[in-house]
């Protein structure tokens, strides 16, 4: 028989520690769909959609139920649509509304792929697309959008930056009665990954099958427990604890993953295996590192605790199963994790050590809400920040930031469920427009050059 | 295939039985179970043969979670052995 402990592990992990898989998502091809006719265009995406995903919602809430454990989010990415609209020499607003149609209709939460690849300067349909972001996230419910603006192969396109400082405005003031939700819904990346399952950020890459499903996982209150079992552990260990634990998490996300392809008939892809927080008492990534010794997470400190947990996460997962990919690591959502909004309400986490933070973690800047007053300059000078640590280090960053119009300081922006709330967090005042205004691209790394 | 069936909640007369039956009228039969009770708390871990069941695992899952909830006043869990074979063992 399966040994008893086990099973009482596994079980404890699910209903205490909140361990969930947090998203099976779909990536679905639109490359043939492209017309010339944005009506024809827009229904051949919507009938793709609606019919390639059409059981995706069963088969989750069937194996949800087999194996009991939450499988949180179904969801589903596409081609960036830039590449599909070019075609049709319009707005490609239309796209936007077809795939938030198709999302209601198969019963997913989000769609992402509202997207432009611009880290190397724009081509047909890139800035049409760019400038209809804040309309399109207006008036549609499930749709995502991000734009990639750099990476290590080709430098930060600059230009691309302070045009996405004023979209994220934008796209904020567009939705201020829903909390300037627009924004949440928008990403700005650096090396941009083509397999990433997770919202906002996730598009179906060009080189990519034409449909696959791809999982990712969670868990940072399993993690945290875990560690709680050793608190006078030396620091190697705890990477050990934390590699053990990450190998049965991401063993799951492995099974749920598989299983999904073989019932919906498609390609499996990847594990992504990130340890993903959501608002809920005992799922924080900031709990995790005061566990290891912070008196509260943005400590001197908190950078190293972040590199270890992001590495043990990792080699922890590797070997768990057959393809990893996406993001994998530890995510830092600010408004999304218990421990960050009571580190960023108190002053101790600021937006500087968030910033050192993303050069060791797995993504970025992620859903901090700052004055609704800053500057479209200001904003795009924190995307060229964060382009060039994810360009120099070689991994993705990304930035989220959430402009609170008519807030300053001290108010906070609500939204509940997974996406959480955030305190309004202080920047600098002193303008980079001039830099910005330079346009031109950032030159990549010599280390790029490794052929 | 087999399932793991795990039944948490205070102690009372027949859980036991309860549960094989409806186990038995959707024809999955019981392999093994381990029990104990500390002082009036009741825990039950059962392994029971889903090859031939009469329903989808996943409404027989659902209905006995329910029928816990709903009409025991337990805890039960219905988790298909390949979750806890995939964790625990390479």
């Amino acid at each position: 028989m399966i040994n008893q402990y086990d099973i009482l592990e596994t079980i404890r992990m699910i209903q205490d520690e909140c361990l969930d898989i947090r998203t099976i998502t779909m990536g679905i091809s639109l490359l043939d769909c492209i017309d010339t006719d944005i009506d024809k265009a827009c229904k051949k995406v919507y009938d793709k959609i609606t019919y390639k995903a059409r059981d995706l919602v069963k088969v989750g809430e069937q194996i949800e139920k087999e194996l009991g454990i939450p499988i949180i989010n179904k969801r589903i990415s596409v081609t960036p649509i830039a590449m599909i609209s070019a075609a049709c020499k319009c707005s490609p607003v239309p796209f936007a509304k077809a795939m938030d149609e198709a999302a209601k209709a198969v019963g997913v939460n989000l769609i992402g792929g509202y997207s432009a690849l611009v880290q190397k300067g724009f081509s047909a349909g890139d800035k049409e697309l760019i400038e209809s972001i804040p309309e399109a996230l207006a008036c549609t419910e499930r749709v995502c959008s991000s734009v990639n603006i750099g990476s290590t192969k080709t430098g930060i396109n600059l230009d691309a930056c302070k045009i996405m400082g004023r979209i994220v405005k934008e796209a904020a003031e567009a939705t201020v009665d829903s909390a300037c939700f627009g924004a949440a819904k928008l990403v700005v990346f650096c090396n941009a990954v083509d397999d990433n399952p997770f919202m906002a950020g996730a598009f179906h890459g060009v080189g990519e099958p034409d449909c696959m499903i791809n999982v990712g996982v969670s868990g940072p209150g399993v993690v945290r427990a875990a560690l709680r079992k050793y608190p006078d552990a030396d620091i190697t260990k705890i990477a050990d604890v934390i590699k053990t634990i990450s190998y049965k998490i991401t063993r799951v996300g492995q099974l749920v993953g598989m299983m999904a392809s073989k019932r919906l008939g498609v390609e499996f892809g990847i594990v992504d295996l990130s340890l993903a927080p959501t608002p809920a008492v005992g799922d924080s990534v900031a709990h995790i590192l005061e566990e290891i010794g912070l008196e509260r997470c943005g400590t001197h400190g908190t950078t190293a605790c972040l590199a270890l947990l992001n590495d043990a996460v990792k080699k922890g997962g590797v070997m768990a199963c057959s393809r990893i990919g996406g993001l994998s690591g530890a995510f830092i959502p600010v408004s999304e994790d218990a421990g960050m909004i009571d580190a960023a309400e108190s002053g101790v986490l600021s937006i500087e050590k968030l910033e050192a933070m993303t050069a060791v973690c797995s993504v970025g800047l992620d859903m901090i809400v700052v004055p609704g007053d800053t500057e479209p300059d200001t904003i795009a000078a924190i995307i060229a920040d964060e382009a060039a640590i994810g360009m120099v280090n070689t991994k993705t960053t990304a930035v989220r930031v959430i402009p609170a119009i008519g807030m300053k300081e001290g108010d906070s922006l609500d939204w509940g469920g997974l996406f959480g709330k955030g305190p309004v967090m202080p920047l600098h005042r002193e303008s980079a427009s001039k830099f910005i205004n330079r346009g031109g691209q950032i030159p990549a790394p010599l280390h790029s050059l490794k052929n | 295939m087999r399932a793991v069936i795990t039944v948490i909640g205070k102690d009372a007369v027949g859980i036991l039985a309860k549960v094989s039956t409806v186990c038995a009228g959707y024809n999955a039969n019981v392999i093994e179970v381990t029990q104990s009770v500390i002082e009036d708390l009741f825990a039950m871990i059962m392994l029971v043969d889903i090859s031939k069941i009469n329903v989808d695992f996943a409404d027989m899952a659902d209905a006995l979670s329910k029928k816990g909830d709903e009409e025991w006043g337990l805890k039960v869990l219905v988790m298909h052995e390949d979750i806890f074979n995939c964790m625990h063992h390479i």
